[in-house]
Order: structure tokens, then sequence, then C-alpha cells
């Protein structure tokens, strides 16, 4: 099983999304996060999927999608050439006993404290999804009361990645 | 103008002559406006007969069929057609009408989501939102329909959408898709790789599958095999590519194929796929078919390359396109060797039958049948055990085959037929059923008759759904279990209640009856007393 990050420029129609995610449960193909937002021009969506198979599954899955009406283009989004960021909010159990304990893990990873409550604090962070599995592995002597997390939005390297749109 | 009104006109500029289907109130206004167009409507008795129909006449016109049903149950009636017609990619614009469009998703009477429910078997759908945009949706609906892998699209119009007025309606020239530009040309490179790789063979073999027909390919095919010398297969949407009897063609391949077809296709060492999926029935262990081979896969499909199979040499495009300019070159894959191996094989395997002399023979039915039947007659088998029977025995010459392979959909030839003569009024046109796949649309025999269209029928009556018992036959040794038909319907009294003609055969020495069914003008069941015991297995 490998793991691989695809980037979508589709049409941005309605029920688009549910073409997509259709193809995805009917064909038995994997979805570990989607992520989906109109780009700098209103016509189109940009979507983000991360998804895993052997290389025959993610051939299909690639020419699949590929075939579907509105799909504009597809790409692989490869480690070595691109960012992948996610955004999370943690909502942690912290009372004023240990609530210096969070703050400072939440610092280490440039983490910031968006909300603070008598009994909670919520931390939003940045990254990939490393990073994002690190830090909730750091929090595991805390209680995480909700996690949120929006899986990835990736973006290729450089001038050579660039998805012209017409 | 009307949103229907405009509906209508979109259909003249795409030249559609027939449109199938079932009104309600949701599809009223289409059916109003329709009455001031010189399109011919055929009032269908159930909605999924309406999808078979426009595809009879689309595969036999090379067109796209039409069809256009209510909202609610008329649109799921006719879910199994678009199904049917998704399986075996065939153009059908399915147009349905829908609820108010201020109501949708509010579960008013007659509402379903009809868009949502077909969206995994048809090629593209639409829900249109604003009457402006008929023109664009109906331009890009056939475009869709009609090119690169054909197949259904589903248009559902909400009443108010259809009553809304239309300004300065304009039927666009051209389509301006920006992400759906189907591949046509094979690409040159993969191309000099298909001919190097056909002349280093030694053993070469095309299967051929549906894509054939749907590219209207046959005669370059035929060209670029007679040039060639290459023998060809073809899976059972194939059938009809070659004529059967052509001395290159060596029958359908798969479970329910030809022995030697099958023997063909596991020894050659060059084997060229066109337009075929390599789906179970026809290849059932695709990884042998890759094993110590070389695997030539031409689809226009880029999806369907390597999905069941993982091909040597993969070529996306249109058949036509591709054979036309393979047509360009001489490639000498003549080898006398090989060929005379195919011949003896198709001489010595046989699948062995052992008629019962009480009952009509199927094999010798068929074989009656294909020799009085008009060169250019087309055929339309239903799904069953005579669906097998009429691939084996039906013999192709300058007709046509039509059938439900991908689906295998009971009931599809009644309807298919219909769409087939009223698009081809001067060609013969039969129906092959069972009674089985008869009764799912003997409904569609008053349809026959209100267009006084001249399809004959054949019913192999045998009291079983004969394919499901020849199952439990051999997977659940004779425990038959819901397969039994009884003697109902008295198909004489039937025929006399919808004013058909109606023969009768019990015996193989009563063929000749036959002839006179097939010669005359009025529309004729047929009743084939066949063994209800037979297999097609052997």
């Amino acid at each position: 099983m490998k793991r691989k990050v695809f980037q979508l420029i589709v049409d941005n129609t309605s029920g688009v999304l549910s073409r997509i995610s259709g193809l995805f449960s009917r064909r038995g193909y994997n979805i570990e996060s989607i992520t989906a937002g109109v780009t700098a021009d209103p016509k189109y969506t940009r979507i983000t999927i991360v998804t895993s198979g052997d290389n025959d599954v993610l051939e299909q899955i690639e020419k699949q999608v590929a075939k579907l009406i509105d799909v504009r283009d597809i790409k692989v989004l490869e480690p070595s050439n691109s960012v992948y960021r996610e955004l999370a909010l943690i909502k942690v159990k912290a009372e004023a006993n240990n609530r210096q304990g969070v703050i400072s893990i939440a610092d280490i990873f440039r983490a910031n404290i968006i909300d603070v409550g008598p009994k909670t604090l919520i931390i939003e962070l940045t990254g990939d999804q490393e990073k994002i599995d690190a830090f909730l592995k750091l929090l595991e002597g805390y209680e995480i009361l909700e996690l949120a997390r929006t899986g990835i939005a990736g973006l290729g390297r450089g001038i050579e990645n660039v998805t012209y749109l017409p | 103008m009307n949103g229907a009104d405009a509906i209508i006109k979109c259909l003249e500029e795409e030249k559609v002559k027939y449109v199938f289907g079932y009104p309600g109130v949701a599809i009223c206004p289409f059916y109003n406006s329709i009455l001031s167009s010189d399109i011919k409507t055929v009032l269908v008795r159930t909605e999924q007969s309406a999808a078979h129909m426009a595809s009879g006449l689309a595969r036999t016109t090379g067109t796209v069929g039409v069809c256009a049903v209510t909202s609610g149950p008329g649109a799921t009636n006719l879910l199994t057609g678009i199904a049917t017609a998704f399986a075996d990619s065939i153009p059908l614009v399915c147009i349905t009408g829908q609820v108010n469009s201020s109501l949708l998703g509010s579960d008013v009477f007659q509402e379903a989501d009809v868009t949502g429910a077909a969206e995994s078997f048809v090629k593209y759908s639409y829900l249109i939102k604003n009457v402006n945009d008929i023109p664009r949706i109906m331009k890009e609906a056939f475009h869709i329909a009609s090119t690169g892998r054909k197949g259904p699209v589903l248009i559902d119009v909400p009443i108010d959408i259809q009553n809304a007025v239309i300004k300065n309606f304009k039927y666009p020239e051209e389509v301006n898709m920006r992400t759906y530009k189907p591949t046509v040309k094979g690409n040159g490179m993969q191309l000099k790789r298909l001919v190097s790789a056909l002349e280093k063979a030694k053993r070469p073999l095309i299967c051929v599958g549906g894509g054939v027909a749907l590219s209207n390919a046959e005669s370059e095919l035929r060209k670029f095999v007679e040039k060639s010398n290459i023998p060809v297969v073809s899976t059972m949407m194939g059938i009809g590519a070659m004529p059967t009897e052509h001395p290159l063609y060596f029958g359908m391949v798969g479970n329910n194929g030809k022995p030697y077809a099958n023997k063909a296709i596991r020894e050659c060492d060059t084997l060229l796929m066109v337009g075929a999926r390599v789906a179970d029935r026809a290849v059932n262990q695709p990884d042998f078919l890759t094993d110590h081979k070389v695997m030539i896969h031409m689809d226009v499909d880029p999806a369907e390359i390597g999905k069941n199979i993982g091909p040597t040499i993969p070529i996306v495009g249109d058949a036509k396109a591709i054979f036309e300019e393979l047509n360009k070159e001489d490639i000498n894959a003549s080898e006398p060797e090989w060929l005379n191996k195919l011949y003896e094989y198709k001489k010595e395997l046989n699948i062995k039958r052992f008629p019962d002399s009480k009952y009509v023979d199927p094999q010798e039915f068929i074989e009656y049948l294909s020799d009085k039947m008009d060169e250019d007659g087309i055929y339309v088998a239903d799904v069953g055990q005579n669906q097998i029977w009429s691939c084996a025995y039906h013999v192709v010459k300058k007709g046509r085959f039509l059938t439900s392979g991908g689906m295998g959909t009971m009931g599809y030839s009644i309807p298919a037929a219909l769409g087939a003569k009223l698009a081809n009024p001067g060609k013969q046109v039969i129906a092959v059923c069972g009674d089985g796949s008869f009764q799912m649309s003997m409904c569609e025999l008053a349809t026959i008759k209100q267009e006084n269209a001249n399809v004959k029928i054949i019913v192999f009556k045998n009291g079983y759904l004969g394919m499901v018992r020849e199952y439990q036959h051999f997977t659940y040794k004779d425990n038959y279990s819901v397969v039994e038909l009884n003697d109902y319907p008295d198909l004489e009294a039937l025929a006399k209640a919808y004013d058909f003609d109606y023969f009768k055969v019990t015996l193989d020495k009563e063929l000749s009856r036959t002839d006179k069914f097939l010669a005359s003008d009025n529309p004729g069941i047929m009743e084939v007393n066949i063994n209800p015991m037979d297999i097609v297995k052997g």
C-alpha cells in the first residue's frame, strides 16, 4: 500500500464533490482526507485527496477521476516536490495546575492558543500530517476533549508546477 | 418560447426523429411543446422500455437515442434502462421531468432524486436550474453522449423551468467544454509499436468488443484483418463486427463462448484487444492473458486500459480512426501454420449437443432462422439460455446482432427491436427471447401495434428461467429454487389479444413454418417449444 496525494482542478459545478466522493466509495478506493476550496478563478475548485492503494489501484484512481466530465486536471503531488499543510484545532482539558505544560508544548510546535476557558484550551496548529501527529502524541498525557482536523491542502513547488487555467 | 419549447428546438437541431417515453404531470410541458414539432413520439407501456427502445435506435443508426419520462416513479422506472445503456456504452439522452424547483428536497408528490440515484451509471447528469442554460446543456449532453466512450446522459428538468420564458434562444454551434476532450487519434509511437509487435508475432490474434460497432469501424477492421491475415475472435458485444462465416473469424470467447475461440486466445502469442473491457464473462483469468504474451489494448476510454488486465502496449483512441491509420501501411503478419491450427481446432472443438427429438433443438432452429433471415436483418437477442444459443448459432451476414451484454437485462429484446425497427423500417427485425424475458416486456406488444411496426418475436418456451435453472443444476445439484414458470401465458391467446400473427413449432420437422412467420406483413409471435432440461454448456 502506497500513499498518494492527488490535486484536482474541477469545474465549480453543483454536485461535483459528491461525484468525486461517490466514485471513490463505489469503486472501493480509500479516502484518507479530502479538502476542497475555490481557486483564484472562481470557475474552478481545487480538491486535494489523500488516498492509498497498490500501484494498480492508484493508477485506476487517477484514470477514473480524470474520466469524470467535471475534472479539468489531476496530478500527483509528490512529497519531494510539493508542500502540504493541514490545520488542526485541539480542545484540551487544562486547569490552573497543568495549563502551563500544555502551553509549553504548543510553543515548541509554534501552535497558537486561540481560546482559554476555566477548564479548557483550544490550540490551533498548522503543519503537515506528521507534525500534527507528533504534536498529538505529545499531548497523550493530557485529556483531548475534541479534535478537528481539516485534511491536507497542497501545492506543487516552483514555477514548473503551476496548473494554468484557461 | 418557454423551456419546454427550447428543449424541443434543441432536439430538432440534433435531428432527433423519435422520442420514447411516458408522460406525467412533471413532463407535461415538454409533451405539450412536442405536439408542434415533427419529432415523433412513442408512448411506451413502462418507462424502462423507453430507454431500451432508444438504445435499439441508437445502436442501429449510430445516433443518440432520446427518451423522456416524468418525475418520481417514471424516472426510477427508467433507471434499469439507463444502467443497461451505460454498461454497453450506448449513447442516450434521457430527459426526466422534475417537481417545481422551489420544492426540490421537500419530498413532495412524485419527487425522486434521480440525478443522485443514477449517478453511478450515467456518463453525466444535469439538473437544470436556470431556463437560459437549456441550449448549452442540451448541446453538451448530445456531445458527451456521442463522443469518446459513448453513454447515457441524464437531464432532469423541473416543471417550472420547462414553463419559464427563455429569452434569446440560440442553439450553440460548438461545444465549449473545458474539461472534456476525448482522445480520438492513436498515439503515433504506440501505433508503430503495435505494428512491429504484430509483425514479430508467430501467433497473432485480434479480439474485438462492442467498441468496434460503437465507433462504426467494421469495414476498417475487416480491411485490416484481410490485409494482415490475422485471425479474429470476439466478445459477446463484438458479435457482428466480423461476418460470422468470414474465414478469419473464430467465434465468441468466454465461459459461454466457442471452445476453439478460447483455445485461440490461450495459445496466441500476441493479442490485440479492440474496444473490449476484458470483463469476467469474456476473460475469467485476465492474468493468464498477460503471461508469456504481448498484450495490446486499444480503447477510447483510457480507464479501461489496465483496469482488468495490464497490457504491454496501451493505445488510447477511436477504433475507426486507428484502423484507418493502420490501413495506410502494409502489415504482413500472415502465419499459415497458426491459421491452419485454428482451422483444425474449429473442426475438432465444438460443444456436443444432445438434442431431444421430442422438442425443437434451439441450435437447429436458430441456424434455420439465420438462413431464412434477410442478409441485413437485425437480430435482437434477449438474456438467458436463448442469448447464449443466439450468440453461438446465429450467423451474422450484413446485419446487426444486438443484445444486453454488460448488464444482462432481461426484457431488452422486444423494446430494443421496436426501436431498431422504427429507425430502420425497411429492415427485418427479430427479437429472440425466452418465456421469462418475454414476460418482462410483453406489455410492449401494444406499443408494437400502436406503431404499426412489423417486429417478429420468437419465444423459446421451456417453462423455466433456463439459465438460472442450469446454474442450479450444476451448482446446487438440481435443487431448483424459484425458477419454474407455469405454462402461462397462452401465447396463442395473447397473440390474438394483441392482433399478432401466431406460429408454433414443437418439432424440428416443423421449422419451415418460420418462413410464413417471417414473410407476413403483420407482427408475429412464434412459440418454439424446447426441452426444459436443455443446457447451454453441453
